[in-house]
């Protein structure tokens, strides 16, 4: 077996060295009784590289891999172009193979890229600080809110229409466990945000107001009225950016008045891999560091007094306060944060600026052009690169008939939000720089088809 | 733009017990590397794009950016660069031993990241319809059934995103079981002093209150005691299995037996599996919920922190409160995925959904491409080698340190020692750093805290003996050191890429971002 190195002659010399005549000696403390005595059987037996490898690229062949259609999807995942050396970087074994980095004398590598990844995600989000990662932008979301009832000890956050009903759910289920309170709602096929509902719905009890930006709906709403409103109610404003891309172009939420900013970072360095691993971002104002969940990495120095990074502020964490613990994370999603903080650091500001531009123009070309198409009405007039069309029909259907001739449409809200009648016909595209003027015009040509 | 106009740099270090200095403080191949602050700039990039297409007017409602964002570039080559440098700071399996107990730190199979680098794998959308992601659900399905059939359990859970996650998945289906039944009064979860920190911090998080198991005197829990704790007002305990002292809780199934005479659950902590995959089943052992960690004992690679993956394996008793969405094969092959619009036909007891998308698939391809690579064969192979690597090194060391339950038995997959004996004023901390020196990263120190200046040491199966033997050797010369009283463990490691790090100054003035110097001198 290729992954074991052990001869059996080792493995005998090994056992009359312990003292034990065979193997079986040492699982003595497992009662007879609850001990297997051979493979378990109807499971096959070990193979070679070259047959796991045969059969799993056979599943593999069975899904329609995104670059080989016309691709328009988003709403919480996007697929951009990720540069080769990112993925070689991140498959050093020194990265791809280390522990968590609790011996930081032999962790700097982990440490130091830590401590970049956090500054450039503060910068990019606009807050003092920013933790290692989270699993996902869904649990950094709600990580926030926990946060927020911490910092306020009030237990009633209201959650925008426009969050991401996935973000929503996680939520939901979490307060059912816990007591929490959320205010949600869903959202209409609106051109504005809700962002004057949000405003008029913040009172006493309100630990925070949770908001996407831009929203599900690919909508963009200035947050500085809505952050001014939280603060006079001594409320925290939590916003939640899906696609990090956009803060290329747009204000960041820290800018404009939000205390914590929470983030999916999949949309840079890391592929869609049909929903994980992700990198949740998660930033705040220095004032709410030590309410923050998640590792943080600081700077410091040796005994020689030279630079060094380590694990901080982990009185906060559940390796030391036990049920005391801010959270009760513990794993971050280092491998994807590395593979975030190399692709940002290749695309410097100015390539991020860049980016940002291209995917910008892309979708407001597609946009124009599916607006042309008869049956189409585009609601949303503000978006960065995502932006949902009222179609003449039930969307959902459409989406599953022009996957059938290898076109992936974009997301339907019907997917998103079953059930809601209202919410039926409204179907969300993503356009980022890997969406090609052929891509638009086979979509638009397809569209125009099905929708007569 | 230079983000560093001040040109300011990390100075060349000074001393230390290395003799003398270089002009750019590299030491050969150990190379000093500034952060990319200091060396990169915001009109740098390594990322080249076609023309932009003209804009056909900004639709950003207003909102553009105005003020720089202070994002460093850097060419591919200086990038390259930058992070290879820094890479060959950290020790990695791929280096060596990582003998961290309850971390499972093995050989990470190359076929693996081959496999979840598949485009049919890779570049697939969570949303896209579910006929054209057939390929992917057939893969979470096939490592469900997988690790149903490893487990002997009744369902899994597979969307926790790492283990702290899945205990919180297993807790969340006790709690809804709890109150399926009426029962949502019980307010108390049994954890035994030794578990990991998640166990209290997870049972907290949903609400419950912790009490802690006392252990025997030989590392294991005491029955009679948790027997005695047992009562209408516990809702669960949380054991893990084998124990964080390396041992098998012989009692396994009395505890089992015990919390559920009283209407409790089991939770058990599956950190440790590795020490008995195809030789026990813990739904033989009455288990009712178990989360296994993927990147443990099924290889999925630890990534220098994360991602994980914690599916979390479910008796006939919580399967229905599981969490959504999940997969389910029907009779003519084709998979579904059941989620919020289908569950509540399918499933309609689900305790909701736990996190966005279908959980880590890149850990799946890579777990299941793992267990077909060993089978059912292989996976028993690797528990019974896991387990005899560390009693060798058991055996091998309770000569020389002292090994407090190791009289009683034998260990399962992990060795645990103390630091008694050791000379006054020397700990498991200077035994850790001079292990350093010899080129290994430390076993895991002063964990489990029943145990005075714990010292846990895991192997696992992907060690050869060679590589035991020297590591035992550099563990009994650095042990009999610590016994003499050699001042210079105290002050290793000696060879690193750094010397030990003041953690206490780090958490006093927090520095957790780069601050443009000449800001953060004014600042002072």
């Amino acid at each position: 077996m290729r992954y074991l190195p052990l001869t059996q002659h080792d493995r005998e010399t090994m056992l009359a060295t312990i003292g034990a005549s065979s193997i079986d000696d040492l699982f003595a403390d497992v009662p007879a009784g609850t001990q297997l005595d051979g493979p378990i059987p109807g499971l096959p037996i070990h193979a070679s590289e070259l047959a796991v490898e045969r059969h799993m690229a056979k599943l593999a062949r069975k899904n329609l891999a995104a670059g080989d259609a016309p691709f328009f999807l988003g709403c919480g995942a996007y697929r951009h172009h990720v540069p080769a050396s990112v993925d070689h970087l991140i498959q050093r074994g020194e990265y791809l193979t280390a522990y968590t980095p609790y011996q930081p004398e032999i962790a700097q590598g982990t440490l130091q890229m830590l401590f970049e990844f956090q500054t450039q995600v503060a910068r990019l989000l606009g807050t003092d600080v920013a933790n290692a990662s989270m699993y996902d932008g869904s649990t950094a979301c709600w990580e926030a809110i926990v946060m927020a009832r911490r910092v306020t000890r009030r237990a009633k956050a209201v959650l925008s229409s426009g969050l991401h009903p996935h973000y929503v759910s996680v939520a939901t289920t979490m307060a059912k466990f816990t007591g929490d309170v959320l205010e949600t709602a869903l959202p209409t096929l609106a051109p504005e945000p809700d962002t004057a509902s949000l405003i008029d719905r913040i009172d006493d009890d309100t630990s925070c107001v949770v908001v996407q930006y831009p929203d599900i709906l690919g909508r963009i709403a200035d947050l500085s009225e809505l952050a001014a409103a939280c603060h006079a109610k001594k409320a925290l404003l939590v916003a939640v950016v899906t696609e990090p891309v956009a803060l290329g172009l747009l204000k960041s939420p820290g800018e404009m008045g939000a205390d914590i900013v929470v983030g999916e970072g999949q949309s840079i360095g890391v592929g869609l891999q049909f929903g994980g691993p992700y990198v949740g971002l998660f930033g705040c104002s220095e004032k709410l560091v030590r309410q923050m969940p998640g590792r943080l990495c600081g700077e410091t120095q040796d005994a020689d007094g030279k630079r060094g990074f380590v694990l901080t502020l982990s009185t906060r964490e559940q390796h030391i306060r036990r049920e005391k613990a801010t959270s009760n994370i513990c794993t971050n999603s280092g491998l994807c944060a590395l593979a975030f903080s190399i692709h940002m650091t290749l695309l410097g500001e100015a390539g991020l600026r860049q980016l940002a531009a291209v995917n910008h123009a892309g979708a407001s070309a597609a946009a124009d052009r599916l607006a042309t198409v008869p049956g189409v009405e585009l609601v949303t007039p503000s978006f960065f690169n995502e932006f949902t069309l009222r179609l003449n029909k039930e969307a959902r259907p459409v989406v599953r008939q022009l996957a059938d001739s290898d076109i992936l449409a974009g997301v339907s809200l019907g997917r998103l939000y079953p059930g809601a009648a209202d919410l039926e016909n409204g179907l969300v595209v993503a356009v980022t720089e890997t969406t090609t003027t052929e891509d638009v015009a086979v979509l638009a040509d397809a569209l125009t088809e099905v929708l007569a | 733009m230079t983000l560093n106009p001040s040109g300011w740099r990390p100075e060349a270090p000074q001393g230390g017990t290395a003799d003398a200095p270089t002009f750019t403080g590299n030491r050969a191949l150990m190379l000093e590397e500034p952060l990319i602050f200091e060396i990169g700039a915001t009109d740098t990039t390594g990322v080249d794009f076609a023309l932009t297409p003209a804009a056909n007017g900004s639709r950003l409602a207003g909102l553009e950016r105005a003020a720089p964002i202070g994002l460093p570039g850097l060419s591919e080559p200086e990038a390259v660069r930058h992070y290879t440098r820094l890479s060959r700071q950290n020790y990695a399996i791929d280096l060596g031993l990582f003998p961290l107990g309850s971390c499972t730190m093995k050989h990470n199979p190359r076929l693996n990241e081959k496999v979840a680098r598949m485009p049919g794998f890779a570049d697939v959308h969570p949303l896209q319809p579910v006929d054209t992601v057939q390929g992917a659900l057939e893969v979470i399905n096939e490592l469900a059934v997988w690790l149903i059939a490893l487990t002997g359990m009744h369902g899994v859970a597979m969307t926790p995103k790492a283990g702290a996650h899945g205990e919180l998945c297993g807790i969340l289906c006790i709690k809804a079981a709890l109150e399926a039944r009426g029962e949502g009064h019980r307010k108390v979860i049994l954890v035994p002093e030794s578990a990991h920190g998640t166990n209290p911090a997870t049972a907290a998080f949903a609400g419950y209150a912790v009490e802690d198991i006392p252990a025997t005197a030989e590392g294991r829990v005491d029955l009679a005691a948790l027997k005695a704790r047992l009562g209408p007002d516990v809702a669960a305990v949380m054991i893990t299995n084998p124990n964080t002292c390396g041992l098998f809780e012989r009692d396994m199934k009395a505890i089992s037996d015990a919390v559920h005479a009283v209407g409790g659950y089991v939770y058990c902590d599956g950190a440790n599996f590795n020490a008995i995959v195809g030789r026990v089943r813990p739904g033989d052992l009455g288990i009712d919920a178990m989360h296994i960690n993927l990147h443990k004992t099924f290889s999925t690679p630890h990534g220098g922190g994360g991602p994980g993956s914690g599916p979390v394996v479910l008796s006939e008793a919580l399967s229905p409160y599981g969490p959504l969405p999940f997969t389910a094969r029907m009779a003519d092959g084709h998979v579904r995925l059941i989620e919020e619009e289908n569950a509540g036909e399918e499933h309609p007891h689900s305790f909701g959904r736990m996190t966005a998308f279908h959980g880590q698939m890149g850990m799946f391809t890579r777990a299941l491409t793992y267990i077909l690579s060993h089978g059912a064969d292989g996976l028993r192979q690797v528990a019974e080698d896991a387990v005899l690597n560390a009693n060798y090194i058991l055996r091998s060391l309770e000569g020389t340190l002292d090994a407090p339950f190791a009289a009683a038995g034998p260990c399962m997959h992990e060795a645990i020692f103390s630091d008694a004996g050791l000379a006054e004023g020397f700990s498991t901390i200077d035994i850790a750093k001079a292990l350093i020196d010899e080129g290994y990263h430390p076993m895991t120190m002063y964990f489990p805290l029943v145990v005075h200046g714990a010292m846990l040491i895991e192997p696992t199966e992907t060690e050869s003996k060679a590589t035991l033997d020297q590591f035992i050797g550099a563990l009994k010369s650095v042990a009999e050191r610590a016994k003499a009283g050699d001042p210079a463990l105290k002050s290793a490691p000696h060879f690193a890429p750094r010397r030990r790090l003041d953690e206490t100054l780090a958490a006093r003035k927090p520095v957790l971002v780069w601050k443009e110097p000449t800001l953060a001198e004014a600042a002072e």
